[in-house]
Parts: C-alpha cells; sequence; structure tokens
C-alpha cells in the first residue's frame, strides 16, 4: 500500500540525530510564525522548546510531527522528511498534542487498546498503562477520568506504538503541582526507557527538572540554546549573597553590601568562596548572628524573561528569584 | 494488519463507545419509535391514496418513520458526532496516519449503517405489531434492502461532507438538523404530499434525495411499483457527498 520507492520511505543516516533542523520557516499569510529555526536533538536526550505563547513553539514541532507543511528549511526526523506524508515515520512517532483528545466513552485499556492496533508494533497495554501510572484505573471509563489522569492517558496513548521519538506539547499545562510530579515522573520514565523527548513547555521548572538541553524560541528564532544550568550564560552570571543582621549592626565596609528596607543585605562577587569566608569569619570574630543567608544564582526564568523580552526583566546580576539549584 | 482488518476491529470500538453515549442512543432509536407514536396518533386514522394504491396511514408511517431512522442514524449522527470528534482533536490524532485515519472513519461509517438496518427492523417490528402495518416481503424485500444500503451509505457520505462547512461542534447540531430538517418535512415523511402540493414542493421532492429514498423504502412497505430512479438519484448524492468529503474533509478543528 505504501509506495516503498517514495522519496523519504527510506531514513538517512543523522549520524545519532533523532532530530535536525536546519533553516526552517513557515509563514501563515503575511504572519511569519518561524523565521530560520536551526536546532538537533540526539538520540535519547530529552529536548525542550521554551518560548512564550506565539513565539513559533507549535508551529516547529507540527512541521516536525508532519501536521504541517514548511516553507523553507531542512527538516530530518529520525532520518525521514516528515513532509512526505508517505513516509513511515508516522509508525515512530508518538505525539501528544496539547488539547487532551480521546473518546469520553471507553475505557482507559479500550483507549490505548484502540490506538495501539493502528500500529505495526505495538507496546503491552498493560505494560503502557503501568508506565504512566494509571494502573488503578485501566477498566475506569475516559469521561471520570480526572485532568492530570486524562493527560497522562494522553501520554499512553502516545506511548502505544512503541515510538522512538515523542513529541510533549505543553503536557502539564493546567495541572496541579503534585499532577505535575506525576506527569514529570512519566517522562522521567521514558528517558529511561532510552526514548528521545522533544518537549515544549513554557514551565522552567518543568525544563529544568526534565530537559538535557533546552532552547527558547522568541519571534520565530532560537534564541539561545544549551543545558538548564548554563542557558544564557547562566552559569557564567555572578552570584549573589544575601543576608540580615539584626538591627543597628552593619556588615564589614570590604564587602560593599547594599542594604534594602527590609534590613536585607546583599553584595554580588566573582570569588564567592573568599567573599563568604570574609562575611562568616567576620560574624563569628563579633559573635553576630547571620540570618537568612543565602547564595542566589539567576534562575533559569531570569535567563528566560531576558531572552524573550519578558515584562519583569532582571539584571543578570541582581535575580530575586531563588529557585532551589538542587532541583536537577 | 491490513486496512480491512483494521476498519472491522475499529467497529468493535466504535460500537462500544456509541452504546456508552446514553444521548446518542436515546435520539437515534427512541425517536423514530415515538415520532411512529405521536405522527399515527394525530394522523394516522384512516388511508391515503398514493399513485393508484390505497394504504392504511399507518403502514405510510411506519415506511416513513423508517426512512427518518435511517437518516437519523446516517447523516444527523455522523454530521454531528464527527464533527465533534473533529473539534476534540481525535480525529487531528488518528489522522495523522492516514492508513489509521480512514479506518476509523470508515469503521464509522459501516457502524452507522449497520444502525440504520438495525432500526429500520425495530421500527418495522414495532409497526406491525401495534398497527398492523405491512412489511417488506417476497422480491419487494430485494428492492427493500438494495434501497436501505444505497441511502444509509449515501446519506453517510453526506454526513461527512456537512462536517467541511461546520465551523465547530457547537454550530454542528444547529447546521445539520436545519440542513435536514425543512427536507424531511417538504418530502412527506413528517406529513404526507399529495398530488395537490405546490409545485415548489414537488420539484424539491424530485431534486432532493430524501423522498426517492422515502419513496423507496414506502415501496418495499406498501409494494407499489418500485423505481430504479429512486435509487440512482439517492446513489448519486452519495457519490457527490464522498468526492466532498473527499476534496473538503478536514481532520483539524478550525480554531
Amino acid at each position: 500500500m505504501v509506495d516503498e520507492a517514495a522519496i523519504g520511505a527510506t531514513p538517512r543516516d543523522d549520524h545519532g540525530y533523532a532530530v535536525v533542523v536546519r533553516g526552517l520557516t513557515k509563514s501563515y499569510g503575511r504572519v511569519k510564525a518561524v523565521e530560520g529555526v536551526d536546532f538537533h536533538i540526539a538520540r535519547g536526550e530529552v529536548f525542550a522548546l521554551l518560548g512564550p505563547n506565539g513565539a513559533g513553539k507549535t508551529t516547529t514541532v507540527e512541521i516536525l510531527e508532519g501536521f504541517r507543511q514548511r516553507d523553507g528549511g531542512e527538516v530530518s526526523v529520525l532520518g525521514y522528511d516528515p513532509g512526505n506524508p508517505q513516509s513511515k515515520l508516522r509508525d515512530l512517532l508518538g505525539i501528544v498534542l496539547q488539547s487532551t483528545a480521546v473518546d469520553p466513552y471507553l475505557t482507559v485499556e479500550e483507549m490505548i487498546g484502540m490506538f495501539a492496533h493502528f500500529f505495526p508494533h505495538p507496546r503491552a497495554v498493560g505494560e503502557v498503562i503501568e508506565l504512566v501510572g494509571l494502573s488503578a484505573e485501566r477498566t475506569t471509563r475516559v469521561v471520570k477520568l480526572s485532568g492530570g489522569q486524562q493527560r497522562r492517558l494522553d501520554v499512553a496513548i502516545a506511548l502505544a506504538g512503541d515510538p522512538e521519538l515523542l513529541f510533549l506539547d505543553e503536557p502539564t499545562t493546567g495541572f496541579d503541582p503534585s499532577a505535575r510530579r506525576g506527569a514529570w515522573e512519566v517522562v522521567r520514565n521514558l528517558a529511561a526507557l532510552g526514548k528521545t523527548v522533544l518537549l515544549t513547555t513554557h514551565y522552567m521548572d518543568e525544563a529544568q527538572y526534565l530537559a538535557n538541553r533546552v532552547a527558547v524560541i522568541a519571534s520565530g528564532r532560537i534564541v539561545a540554546e544549551g543545558t538548564p544550568a548554563t542557558l544564557g550564560g547562566r552559569d557564567h552570571a555572578r552570584p549573589r549573597v544575601r543576608f540580615r543582621l539584626p538591627a543597628g549592626i552593619l556588615p564589614p565596609a570590604e564587602l560593599v553590601a547594599e542594604t534594602d528596607a527590609e534590613g536585607f543585605s546583599a553584595f554580588a562577587t566573582e570569588d564567592l568562596t573568599r567573599r563568604l569566608h570574609t562575611l562568616t569569619n567576620w560574624a563569628l570574630d563579633n559573635a553576630v548572628v547571620i540570618e537568612g543567608l543565602e547564595i542566589i544564582r539567576p534562575s533559569l526564568e531570569d535567563i528566560y524573561l531576558q531572552l524573550t523580552g519578558g515584562v519583569t526583566a532582571q539584571d543578570p546580576d541582581l535575580p530575586v528569584d531563588p529557585v532551589a539549584e538542587g532541583s536537577r | 494488519m491490513n486496512s480491512l482488518r483494521l476498519t472491522l476491529w475499529q467497529v468493535r470500538y466504535t460500537n462500544k463507545a456509541y452504546w456508552r453515549n446514553p444521548a446518542a442512543a436515546f435520539f437515534t432509536f427512541l425517536f423514530p419509535l415515538m415520532f411512529l407514536v405521536i405522527f399515527t396518533a394525530l394522523l394516522g386514522h384512516g388511508h391515503i391514496a398514493l399513485s393508484g394504491h390505497r394504504i392504511s396511514l399507518s403502514t405510510y408511517y411506519v415506511a416513513a418513520m423508517a426512512s427518518f431512522a435511517v437518516i437519523s442514524a446516517s447523516y444527523v449522527n455522523l454530521g454531528i458526532g464527527v464533527t465533534f470528534q473533529r473539534d476534540s482533536g481525535i480525529l487531528k490524532r488518528i489522522g495523522g496516519r492516514p492508513l489509521s485515519g480512514w479506518a476509523y472513519l470508515t469503521a464509522r461509517v459501516i457502524h452507522a449503517m449497520l444502525m440504520a438496518v438495525l432500526l429500520v427492523i425495530i421500527t418495522a417490528v414495532f409497526g406491525r405489531a401495534f398497527y398492523g402495518a405491512a412489511v417488506p416481503a417476497g422480491k419487494d424485500l430485494v428492492f427493500f434492502v438494495v434501497m436501505l444500503v444505497v441511502g444509509s451509505a449515501s446519506f453517510c457520505a453526506l454526513g461527512l461532507a456537512v462536517t467541511a462547512p461546520i465551523p465547530n461542534a457547537e454550530a454542528a447540531t444547529a447546521i445539520v438538523n436545519a440542513t435536514m430538517l425543512p427536507l424531511l418535512f417538504l418530502s412527506g415523511v413528517f406529513i404526507p404530499i399529495g398530488d395537490h402540493a405546490p409545485a415548489w414542493i414537488q420539484w424539491i421532492g424530485r431534486v432532493f434525495p430524501v423522498k426517492h429514498f422515502a419513496d423507496g423504502l414506502q415501496a418495499g412497505f406498501v409494494g407499489s411499483a418500485f423505481h430504479w430512479n429512486d435509487v440512482l438519484i439517492v446513489a448519486a448524492w452519495g457519490v457527490a457527498g464522498l468526492l466532498i468529503a473527499a476534496r473538503y474533509f478536514r481532520w483539524e478543528p478550525s480554531r
């Protein structure tokens, strides 16, 4: 039925890359949605595409999925051209769309089974259900699932065909915190299975927790790419030390700390070890109690807002939001 | 798995989902019988002369409601149901793979045709039991089955075609009913249309497929002459619907 000789029916060798995108462009009428996007995703990698609404995330992903035709540029997904509808690529992809799309009257088990039948080498339904943590709901009708459970079912459906590459388009939008944690564990499980995952999100903590690498897209272009720890020079930004001293006591002058209205003092430094030592030594020598001592680096969110021209853009040297460094 | 087996397998899921949607099952199965009871109670006394045949009005309504049931199960059910599935994103997800998309839709069509046949049987048995209406038999039954299969398939094709101009699920019920209800009235399905009806109504009956389909089924019930013309005109509409669907059918929500 499928013409094997059709162009793009045989995968090309992409040297270990699951996705290669070069100079991708796409316009809707006069609106340029994507203006020359480039990125690579290695096999087995969890790659996050970050960006504000309307930045071109979904357009880019839908071109990779084969739902949209590109105007220009080179795209290779698992060695296939997704613009060629005859390719066997679809059998190798798992796609979770932005909106939940399930038949409300079938059970979890039936729904996954239905999709599994469309694929040549499906994964066992029971296995998929376990992987997304819906074992207790296997005979529950979809209409009775909570929002978080429905989203997990979406992921399960995407997994039914045992895909090599998964597209997760804003998988946790609208979730409560515990449902998000649950969904994150599912994605971690997928990564552990060696699947390649392309994730789009506008939650920075999500990208930080899940992704090996992130790219930020704004106005149709990639504006930064790197690991969550190094994106946008985050690792080179100067850390800031912030603390509070008892009323009437001033910090040592050599630290050049500024004190705000709430009594917190702070200074930025290139030489964190030495300066911190100066501070604590001084405190011990003078029997001063330091309260709320913390070291702050620009969070991924600060970097993101800066890159995408967000409304609350911060000086990268003076971040205000202490995102827990240990979360990754 | 080849496409035929895939499609037949999918019919099972369509069937499960169908019976678990109480609203759809209620409307499709109860409406024709309810209308049959109402119309025969209001208008079903006495007889009517149809092209030389004198038939009881209750038999007339049993045949008419059989046509109505088929159109509900095919055109109305697919036109509304498929638009809802398109809007919810199910079609986008399944239709992303060409084979599975068409298998999914074909399964819906096959299932709708099976439901149409089941509804006709129920209506005929109900009519026979409570109104002593005639049922198709002998040579008439063969023609009747031909009209039933061609008609239900054609109205399914038109149901798929009508989803193309429907912008969203909220508009589906209104548009599907607005395109079908007037035709049902003007084609004598709810109220018999005699030879003295206004010319424009007779013209509508000749052009659109509903009257031809209803006449074809009626011929089976009352034993009047069966016209192959009716089958051909209904089939022509079905082919037109199929062509429109093949060209304009959308797998994705319009927003």
